[in-house]
């Protein structure tokens, strides 16, 4: 099964690059969505209850990759919905073989994001979390402008040698379980974590933490983020903030894991709650007086992988916490990119200021752009404010009352910074230029945005019994 | 063998050395390219003998990979594209010299104060894979050129995979092959990029210091 999961979108991304026929590429793109995302619903159950192994154990479904591995293709197959009316519409002038390039590069992504959530051999993990990068920096170019150059070469650059110091990490693991000879498969490392060398798993997290952090975009080593977001495709840039960020912090959630086994106490929490808090307090300074809608979300995403590494690093109900909040900015982010690809195409510009009456000239469009923004912040009743409020709640609980109120305040400054821009967008008078085009709103590209928001709302009063159980095991694996 | 080690590691920390001294990009690739076959021969000098098969593969791989096929494909961008074949440094030559030597100097210094466990081998190991970390890094920033930004991320690599080696934490040979594709396909994609930067701004010329439009 987890073969199947991991081959079907490799192979039919390979395949894609072969096809010059575009019907039969968008076909693709949306059959390897639902086979993917039907594929992991079987696997929730766990095949007779097990976790679901494969080669020996190197792959393996455990509690949190199970969750990350559901948002990311519960999110690509929103994303494929939406794509494939995207390439229809917007990007039918581009060359059959311009398309290509993008759906296999798209599913040798899903393929590849899929591995890092089953990954147990941290070098494997390495391998799978560089492949992200290498297989979406062509998704980034997909509008071929300098602009989106730019943003490719800096991704390239800044994430490659960000995840170069991580694979020093995992060497440096491997010395650390020299009495284990040098083994990097996860389950070893946990259950034997007392022979593991302290000072040198030390140094390996401190490196997972650098290395990783850079390509979950925490601050300062966020810098290549809000480029790349904003200038990639709204398809793109759904999977890239909503799934990709959060398969990143995986790598360094597994080293967590192990440094939680060998009874590292908490060493490690204050870098995660530094990092979390200034990741959030960078992302706040650039979220007021935003001039650009696509780089707003972005500064968000920075935000909130901010208010997952404070989570994480707070342990107990702050790790159950970051792990719900992962779902929430997931679905949230997910569906205001999405709505920015519509606001992008109706008005042709990425200017907040040049964007007025998105309500009156796109209606789906507007009401999903306010909903998503209120979801997303996390105004009642929404999951995200149940998530933010655990993961406050966890720093009071632990007696970290600095930490707690500083987190409030970001969140509310942020709060503050994104409604401006977000209410000026949605009301008022469009420009006569823009309302002279007409533009249309397709069922295809409203209906993907208003599922998620239908879910983050949900989650807000309804947490699944079952959503509820791999919250809390996955917390425990963890080690909250 | 000790001899051959401590040769390999002196050839790799003086292909450093040029590589911050030197202005021409044709140095620097060609001195990459040593590195990596440098690097290559690192699998050979374990102990007891001719290594196992798959690591005998590994290295060649490795040989080929980063002696001929990077240096390939980096000469033909620069024929192709037209870049300049002088290196404009943000950081003077002589002081990135200085500077190198001044990292050598720190680098010797933590080498000898981590606890490594089991054999070392030689004490240069540690402090030559620190040092080639540290000049990739150094190129990267400190250069204008594109290119040698590629080519910090090589020698960033190369200093990454001396630990990797040099200590026979053997991740094993799939993982090991999965590292060097993924760095294969990475190098592949950048060069890409670069000749598409170079076709859509042509006066751009591979000056990443001209790549600035994004910002706040």
């Amino acid at each position: 099964m987890l073969n199947w999961l991991l081959l079907l979108p490799m192979v039919v991304g390979l395949l894609a690059f072969a096809v010059r026929f575009k019907p039969v590429l968008q076909g693709m793109l949306l059959f390897t969505a639902v086979a993917h995302t039907t594929l992991t619903v079987r696997l929730w159950g766990g095949e007779g209850g097990q976790e679901a192994v494969a080669w020996h154990g190197w792959l393996q479904l455990d509690a949190a990759g199970t969750l990350f591995l559901s948002i990311t293709s519960l999110l690509f197959l929103a994303a494929a919905v939406y794509g494939v009316s995207y390439l229809r519409g917007e990007c039918h002038r581009y060359p059959a073989g311009h398309q290509a390039v993008f759906v296999g590069c798209l599913l040798i992504f899903l393929g590849t994001m899929t591995l890092v959530c089953l990954a147990q051999h941290l070098g494997l993990l390495w391998v799978a979390i560089e492949a992200t990068t290498l297989a979406s920096a062509p998704l980034i170019y997909f509008h071929r402008s300098s602009r989106s150059l730019e943003a490719t070469w800096k991704y390239l650059v800044i994430c490659s040698v960000g995840i170069a110091l991580a694979l020093l990490g995992t060497f440096f693991l491997s010395i650390a379980a020299h009495r284990l000879e040098g083994t990097l498969i996860l389950g070893d490392l946990v259950g034997q974590a007392g022979l593991l060398l302290t000072p040198w798993l030390k140094v390996a997290f401190v490196l997972f933490v650098v290395g990783y952090g850079t390509k979950v975009g925490l601050a300062p080593l966020h810098t290549w983020l809000p480029d790349a977001h904003s200038e990639a495709p709204a398809v793109v840039s759904c999977l890239l903030s909503g799934a990709l960020l959060n398969n990143a912090f995986l790598g360094i959630l597994r080293l967590r894991q192990i440094c939680g086994a060998a009874d590292l106490g908490a060493f490690g929490h204050g870098t995660l709650i530094g990092l979390g808090l200034l990741s959030m307090a960078t992302a706040a300074i650039f979220i007021v007086g935003q001039t650009d809608y696509k780089r707003l979300l972005a500064y968000s995403s920075v935000e909130h992988m901010g208010v997952l590494a404070v989570g994480f690093g707070l342990g107990g109900w702050g790790t159950i916490g970051a792990l719900f909040h992962a779902v929430n900015h997931s679905l949230g982010k997910g569906l205001l990119f999405l709505t920015a690809g519509n606001i992008l195409e109706g008005y042709h510009t990425k200017a907040i200021a040049e964007v007025r009456g998105v309500r009156r000239l796109l209606p789906g469009t507007g009401l999903m752009w306010l909903f998503g923004f209120l979801a997303l912040t996390g105004a009642p009743p929404s999951g995200a404010f149940l998530s933010e409020l655990l993961v406050a709640a966890a720093a009071f609980k632990a007696g970290q009352n600095l930490v707690g109120v500083v987190f409030l305040a970001l969140l509310t400054v942020v709060f503050v910074g994104m409604a401006r821009p977000f209410l000026e967008m949605t009301g008022g008078e469009p420009p006569a230029a823009v309302a002279e085009r007409r533009p249309q709103e397709s069922v295809l590209r409203v209906l993907p945005i208003s599922l998620l928001w239908l879910g983050v709302f949900t989650l807000g009063w309804y947490v699944p019994p079952e959503l509820r159980d791999l919250l809390t095991r996955a917390a425990a694996l963890l080690g909250g | 063998m000790t001899m051959l080690l401590e040769g390999l590691l002196v050839l790799i920390v003086l292909t450093n050395l040029l590589m911050l001294g030197s202005s021409r990009l044709g140095v620097y690739i060609r001195a990459g390219a040593l590195q990596g076959v440098g690097l290559a021969f690192l699998f050979f000098t374990g102990e007891g003998g001719w290594p196992e098969v798959s690591i005998t593969v590994l290295a060649l791989v490795t040989m080929v990979v980063k002696g001929g096929v990077f240096p390939m494909l980096l000469f033909r961008t620069i024929r192709q594209a037209g870049v300049r074949r002088e290196v404009e440094p943000y950081v003077g030559f002589t002081a990135s010299l200085l500077i190198g030597v001044a990292a050598w100097g720190f680098a010797s210094w933590v080498g000898g104060r981590l606890p490594l466990p089991g054999v070392i081998r030689s004490d240069l190991l540690v402090p030559t894979a620190m040092f080639t970390i540290f000049t990739g890094l150094f190129l990267i920033v400190a250069r204008r050129n594109a290119i040698t930004q590629v080519l910090g991320y090589l020698v960033l690599e190369n200093g990454v995979f001396t630990f990797g080696v040099a200590l026979e934490t053997s991740t094993s040979f799939l993982v090991e092959m999965g590292i060097l594709l993924d760095i294969f396909v990475g190098v592949f994609v950048m060069v890409i990029t670069l000749f598409q930067i170079n076709r859509e701004i042509e006066e751009i010329h591979m000056d990443s210091s001209k790549l600035s439009a994004l910002k706040d």
